[in-house]
């Protein structure tokens, strides 16, 4: 049986200041921190969504990709899709678990917040977006040493083939500190650029 | 009172990341959830938590929690009344 052949149609950058889709820069300003960035570029990309300021900052980041990126293909949070959400990333939710961690360390002051809590599972980054798009569809975190191509490619390419999904949005969602890098795509079964392991690691 | 209960607008908007909510847009009697501030299940959480580490209230039963979250101004009536610290 012949292998189908599947497309990347959009991609979309967070990182250093910066938002790209497709290669081209659409926003780009100094911020002291994400949290600042992430503000800024959702007022910027006139987002709407006011439960956006409860997300940790892993969520943040993802939504950000994830809307632009939809947007862009012209997929609206109004209706319906079959879209499949396979993410990856090295730090898990750590940036998460440390600020869960200082509020449970010390007998004396042991308030846990139940709002930092819920998120200390890297997978409530596609939670978030599922709501946001309502996708009631197949999903996946994978925590790698780096980023790993070929594992994302054949992931999806097994979702599209076993019909599981219509479209994939895929990439790396990596929070730690003060680093952060989005890198998301969307696995079509049109579009310019051929969904292969060596697109991928050139995109990313 | 008032005190109180403009320091409770001030804590609600932090703790709770109201971005577009400023303090003189909550009404004393305003629902904190449904259709007032959309409030939500992890929101009402952090007002227990809140109660507990601020006013040194706990509640032992979270059935109380719906009466006394109403509004800000319910929320000031009963800390009022019950807070330790």
């Amino acid at each position: 049986m012949m292998e189908k052949e599947y497309f990347i149609s959009s991609y979309c950058h967070i990182r250093n200041n910066t938002i790209s889709l497709n290669g081209t820069t659409l926003y780009q300003e100094q911020h002291p921190d994400f949290k600042s960035l992430a503000k800024s570029a959702y007022r910027y990309f006139k987002t709407d969504y006011s439960k956006f300021f409860k997300m940790d900052n892993l969520s943040k980041l993802g939504f950000l990709a994830a809307d632009i990126l939809l947007k862009n293909e012209g997929i609206l949070p109004e209706n319906e899709e079959n879209i499949a959400i396979v993410l990856s990333n090295r730090a898990s939710s750590l940036d998460t678990d440390r600020k869960h961690w200082e509020s449970i360390r010390n007998p004396d002051t042991y308030y846990p917040s139940p709002a930092i809590f819920v998120y200390t599972l890297p997978n409530i980054c596609i939670g978030e977006i599922s709501i946001r798009h309502k996708l009631y569809s197949e999903n996946s975190f994978f925590i790698f040493d780096e980023f790993n191509p070929s594992h994302l490619f054949s992931y999806a390419n097994g979702l599209l083939d076993m019909q599981k999904a219509e479209k994939v949005l895929c990439g790396w969602v990596d929070f730690d500190g003060p680093d952060y890098e989005a890198f998301l795509y969307l696995v079509n079964k049109k579009g310019a650029i051929e969904h292969s392991i060596e697109e991928i690691t050139r995109l990313f | 009172m008032e005190a109180l209960k403009e320091e409770l607008k001030s804590k609600i908007i932090e703790q709770l990341n109201l971005e577009d909510v400023s303090v003189d847009e909550i009404a004393d009697d305003d629902p904190l959830f449904g259709d007032g501030l959309g409030l939500d299940s992890i929101d009402a959480l952090e007002l227990i938590v809140m109660l507990d580490k601020d006013y040194g209230i706990k509640l032992a039963d979270p059935k109380e929690g719906k009466k006394i979250f109403e509004s800000v101004g319910t929320m000031a009536d009963y800390i009022t009344q019950h807070k330790t610290k």
